[in-house]
């Protein structure tokens, strides 16, 4: 018993706890310093608890209206994109599951592709066609950036969504004398209901982390949070207390909404990204 | 499959290329022709068209051929380090233990994590004055004086990789342990009968059936971790100098400070065509894999 209790230490529990401190210290490291005072934070000898904790970084950041402004922005241009890439990409992938079509495979392939260009590809080419279209610095210069790759992605993890779901669903109904649209509208899309969600809220992170289409495409009145973050750095003298606090508040939502889908959001990654 | 309207489907996926057609494939060849010119956008009249210069230009840039090799270590050793503690991460997280749910989703928030919050993090860790890094270090005594990690020429690369190695682990754990769980026990006990030892199980058991999975992750990483740019901006810009200067970051800065639309173009095609080699064997594998499953 001694030995496989020294050994189950060695083998599993101690390289365990090892990546669970490197994986979640930088987190609590940031939390401790979005709430220690800032003379706190330039000290000789490090303390690792705050002495005084205080919820002012939280408090400043929030009295900023420009923050609180960013915030909007960025909630705006997750939701819409998220929306519009959920309504075309969830037709897309009805075609992908339901039909064989000449030309499809070619197509499914050049949408993966287009996952892994990289972004600075895109970004000159967009930023001289916002500005000729005159969307530049609006909501939409970002939206359809973020499109670009929230598209191709959500139509790949819909569409093995949908072939989880058996074709003798709708054809029963068909049966019962529904036609096709009814099928899919009554029958299938309640099933999918959850991988929407899952796809939805995958696209929303993706759309409120990006940073370098947000950096090129916006300007100081509709900034969203990662680049309000950034310019935070030159108008406060690098504050780390009150950057660390508008880190957790922009990160916070994020992981609880990644907290609740993940289960079903890995399963459609390592479906469809590894079996093809 | 269900026969029908041969247009249905045609008409269902007509948005969805449409856009693409629209937004991704124009700009490319927008982004194409634009690395032939000489275009800097606060010069507007002195846009001309120069042939192959720009890509001329490339081979002889000191700092292309840094930031060349910068993208190749950033790459090697980010995704190869990714990949061990993300193997080492699912191979533990396999194992039958309490409270592993709840283990699992934490160690995958990394991956969800703003580019932009982990560059600041790690560059507030990295302090050389307040840094949590140099304090633990010390007081471990590795290290006598403090390091300021990020602004010196020989440290500042290595800093960021292990910055977007801690951001990879959770991605190769979760694709690893995905393939991990659908390995029959039969097979182990059959090993074992056979009076195999553990790592002789890993070899011919566990690593057979979740190479296809490595592989596949490696590929998709390396493209992502080259293309990455937010991490190094923030917490070097690519410096000091062009010390963390990689391919990516290199043409986001001309793009961005220097505005100069042509070269940063030209740098950009440079990228592509180099992932593109990435890309040919991620083809080939998935077609593979494709022809296996007819």
């Amino acid at each position: 018993m001694k030995t496989s209790f020294f050994k189950r230490a060695i083998f599993f529990v101690i390289p365990l706890a090892i990546l669970l401190i490197f994986t979640l210290f930088p987190f609590v490291w940031t939390f401790l310093t979005s709430i220690k005072p800032q003379k706190e934070l330039f000290t000789s000898t490090l303390h690792y608890l705050p002495l005084q904790p205080t919820l002012g970084n939280y408090v400043e950041l929030f009295s900023h209206m420009k923050f609180v402004h960013n915030l909007a922005n960025s909630l705006l241009v997750a939701i819409v994109t998220s929306i519009c890439s959920l309504a075309v990409s969830l037709l897309a992938a009805y075609a992908f599951s339901r039909y064989n079509f000449p030309g499809k495979f070619a197509v499914m392939i050049s949408f993966l592709l287009i996952n892994m260009f990289p972004s600075v590809l895109l970004l000159i080419p967009l930023y001289s066609i916002m500005r000729q279209i005159g969307l530049l610095y609006t909501p939409w210069a970002l939206i359809i950036a973020y499109s670009t790759f929230t598209i191709p992605f959500s139509v790949w993890l819909l569409t093995g969504y949908l072939n989880d779901l058996p074709i003798s669903l709708e054809e029963a109904a068909m049966v019962d004398g529904c036609n096709r649209r009814q099928g899919f509208i009554r029958i299938l899309l309640p099933l999918t209901v959850p991988g929407i969600i899952a796809t939805g809220i995958y696209i929303f992170i993706t759309a409120w982390n990006e940073f370098v289409f947000a950096v090129m495409f916006t300007n100081e009145g509709n900034r969203t949070l990662p680049v309000a973050l950034q310019s935070f750095i030159g108008e406060f003298d690098i504050q780390w207390g009150l950057l660390s606090a508008g880190g957790i508040v922009t990160t916070l939502p994020i992981l609880l909404m990644f907290m609740f889908v993940q289960k079903k959001l890995v399963e459609g990654l390592t479906a469809g990204a590894v079996k093809g | 499959m269900m026969k029908n309207n041969k247009l249905t489907p045609y008409l269902l996926i007509a948005p969805a290329v449409i856009l693409m057609l629209l937004i991704v494939a124009y700009p490319i060849a927008r982004s194409m022709s634009m690395s032939f010119l000489k275009y800097v956008l606060y010069r507007p009249f002195d846009i001309q068209f120069v042939g192959l210069v720009n890509y001329f230009q490339v081979f002889k840039d000191p700092v292309f051929k840094q930031s060349f090799l910068n993208t190749l270590y950033w790459v090697g050793f980010g995704v190869f380090f990714q990949l061990i503690f993300g193997l080492v991460l699912a191979m533990l997280l396999n194992q039958d233990f309490k409270g592993r749910g709840l283990v699992r989703s934490l160690v995958l928030i990394p991956w969800v994590t703003p580019g932009i919050l982990i560059g600041l993090m790690w560059t507030w860790m990295y302090d050389g004055n307040y840094g949590v890094i140099n304090d633990v270090l010390h007081k471990l005594n590795i290290i006598k004086d403090y390091i300021p990690w990020l602004a010196r020429s020989n440290t500042s690369l290595g800093s960021v990789i292990v910055t977007i190695i801690w951001q990879g682990i959770p991605f190769f754990a979760i694709m690893i342990l995905a393939s991990l769980q659908t390995i029959p026990r039969e097979l182990y006990e059959a090993a074992e009968v056979d009076g195999a030892r553990p790592w002789q199980s890993f070899v011919h058991v566990t690593f057979p059936m979740i190479k296809q999975t490595v592989f596949v992750t490696s590929l998709l990483r390396i493209i992502w971790v080259a293309n990455s740019v937010d991490v190094i901006y923030i917490m070097t810009n690519g410096g000091p100098g062009y010390s963390s200067l990689t391919l990516s970051v290199y043409t986001f800065v001309k793009a961005r400070a220097a505005l100069d639309f042509g070269y940063a173009s030209t740098l950009s095609i440079c990228l592509t065509l180099m992932l593109s080699l990435v890309l040919v064997v991620y083809l080939r594998t998935l077609s593979k894999q494709e022809a296996r499953l007819r």
